[in-house]
């Protein structure tokens, strides 16, 4: 059972020293001449205006959000899907009703247009 | 679930050579094909048609300065460029290459593939946010929306694909394929999963992440040298695995079409070199397909990609679902 996670922990490490040895090779073979132009952020040949971690649109946090959401309906799906051919009429209806739930949930996202990334949202 | 054996390193060791050298050999042919469907030569020059061209670009990239912007978070800045590379590497854990060739049968080894794959997405914004600059942000900032969002009907795809081989073992989703591939079975699953596949590469048309006029590099506009090889890398890495994806899951791995009918019974090395030939001839198309897309279709604007994924295939694949749930269960239980 658990001895055939063992490949996957081997191939972890090798893909692991792999990526940390490419980058520490362009460390060692590369020239370092640092100067203050080149290590500022490009922002097209301007000196850098402001830090760059200012606030940004709500519209990502409302995606993450809803995200979360429909990933836990997702997860839930994969055992049941194994196991529902057995398991009686009863499991089939309540898992739809539980899907019909959370699409009810996605049509009123969609309505209140949290997922409207047209300019229109500013005219709120 | 077949205990681990010998076996499984001799492929574990052959998957990760030929992973890698299909990601440089993904390059040059991106370049080559562009250059063919553009009515140019591409790159001919670095030995017998151009072939050497990725070995050249690695030991350029090796012999770049290493940057990392002052005002940037520097070890976030360093760790981020591993991340793609290291999950797109562990995907090839569980794919059946051919019968009996894999590196591990686990019976999670579905979930462990989304798992795997959904890590991706931290490499790209972690590498936008720590640079302290304003397109990468933006570009780590999309690329995390956009990546999140096809997440979904992705896993609702696969979860359709489990409901005929009603186990999350990868291998048994390939074996299920035998006598009817799920494309014939499932063809809106496939197409979702397709198009999913392609948002989750980052790929034209869904390459928002990177789009040259809004953004100059996206996310990896402050990286240079073998960091940014890393990301260039992983990219071609993920468009394999994107291929090897589809074929896994809705082309019926390494069998032919209807097989179950119609193949007689071998067994053997031939067995072998026909499963891993017909797998890798499937694997090399879509790769083609994606490298063909990217100089075909023209990219999307930010809200048609969030509209495409949340209005539209979302909604498809729940009721793909659904009713490929329902038909199921009736023809098991009342036919």
């Amino acid at each position: 059972m658990l001895e055939n996670y063992l490949p996957i922990v081997i191939l972890a490490v090798i893909a692991l020293v792999l990526a940390i040895l490419l980058m520490t090779l362009s460390r060692v073979l590369g020239p370092f001449r640092p100067n203050k132009n080149k290590l500022s952020p490009y922002e097209s040949g301007m000196d850098p205006v402001g830090e760059a971690d200012e606030r940004y649109s709500i519209s990502f946090y409302l995606v993450a959000m809803a995200f979360i959401v429909f990933d836990i309906e997702v997860v839930f799906l994969y055992p049941w899907t194994v196991q529902y051919l057995d398991a009686g009429v009863g499991t089939l209806v309540s898992m739809i009703i539980f899907i019909l739930e959370l699409f009810v949930g996605l049509v009123y996202l969609i309505k209140k247009g949290m997922l409207d990334w047209d300019i229109d949202q500013f005219k709120l | 679930m077949e205990p681990v054996t010998s076996t499984s390193y001799i492929v574990l060791g052959v998957a990760l050579f030929m992973l890698l050298n299909s990601a440089a050999l993904a390059v040059y042919f991106e370049r080559r094909i562009a250059a063919f469907i553009q009515n140019r030569v591409g790159p001919n020059r670095v030995g017998p048609l151009g072939l050497f061209q990725p070995l050249a670009d690695v030991v350029k990239l090796l012999l770049k300065e290493d940057v990392t912007p002052t005002q940037g978070y520097r070890v976030i800045h360093t760790i981020a460029p591993v991340i793609p590379v290291f999950t797109a590497l562990m995907t090839a854990a569980v794919i059946p290459f051919g019968e009996g060739l894999y590196v591990t049968d686990i019976n999670t080894g579905v979930l462990y593939l989304l798992a795997i794959t959904s890590l991706g997405v931290y490499g790209v914004t972690l590498a936008g946010w720590s640079s302290n600059s304003k397109y990468s942000l933006l570009g780590g900032l999309r690329a995390a929306a956009q990546m999140v969002s096809y997440e979904l009907p992705l896993g609702m795809a696969i979860a359709s694909c489990i409901l005929f081989s009603q186990s999350l073992s990868v291998v048994d989703v390939a074996n299920s394929q035998e006598f009817w591939w799920n494309i014939f079975r499932n063809p809106i699953g496939a197409v979702i999963f397709v198009v999913a596949t392609f948002a989750e590469a980052n790929r034209t048309p869904f390459d928002l992440v990177e789009a040259e006029q809004e953004l100059v590099g996206g996310f990896h506009t402050e990286y240079s040298s073998m960091k940014f090889g890393m990301f260039f890398l992983a990219e071609y890495m993920h468009v394999m695995i994107g291929s090897m994806l589809i074929t896994t899951f809705f082309f019926g791995s390494y069998h032919l079409p209807f097989a179950g009918y119609w193949l007689p019974e071998i067994t053997g090395m031939w067995k072998v070199i026909l499963d891993v030939s017909v797998f890798t001839a499937k694997t090399v198309f879509f790769a083609f397909v994606f490298i063909w897309v990217r100089w075909t279709i023209p990219r999307f604007k930010y809200n048609q990609v969030m509209k495409l994924g949340w209005k539209k295939m979302l909604p498809l694949s729940i009721a793909n679902f659904m009713v490929l749930a329902v038909l199921i269960y009736a023809y098991y239980n009342f036919l």
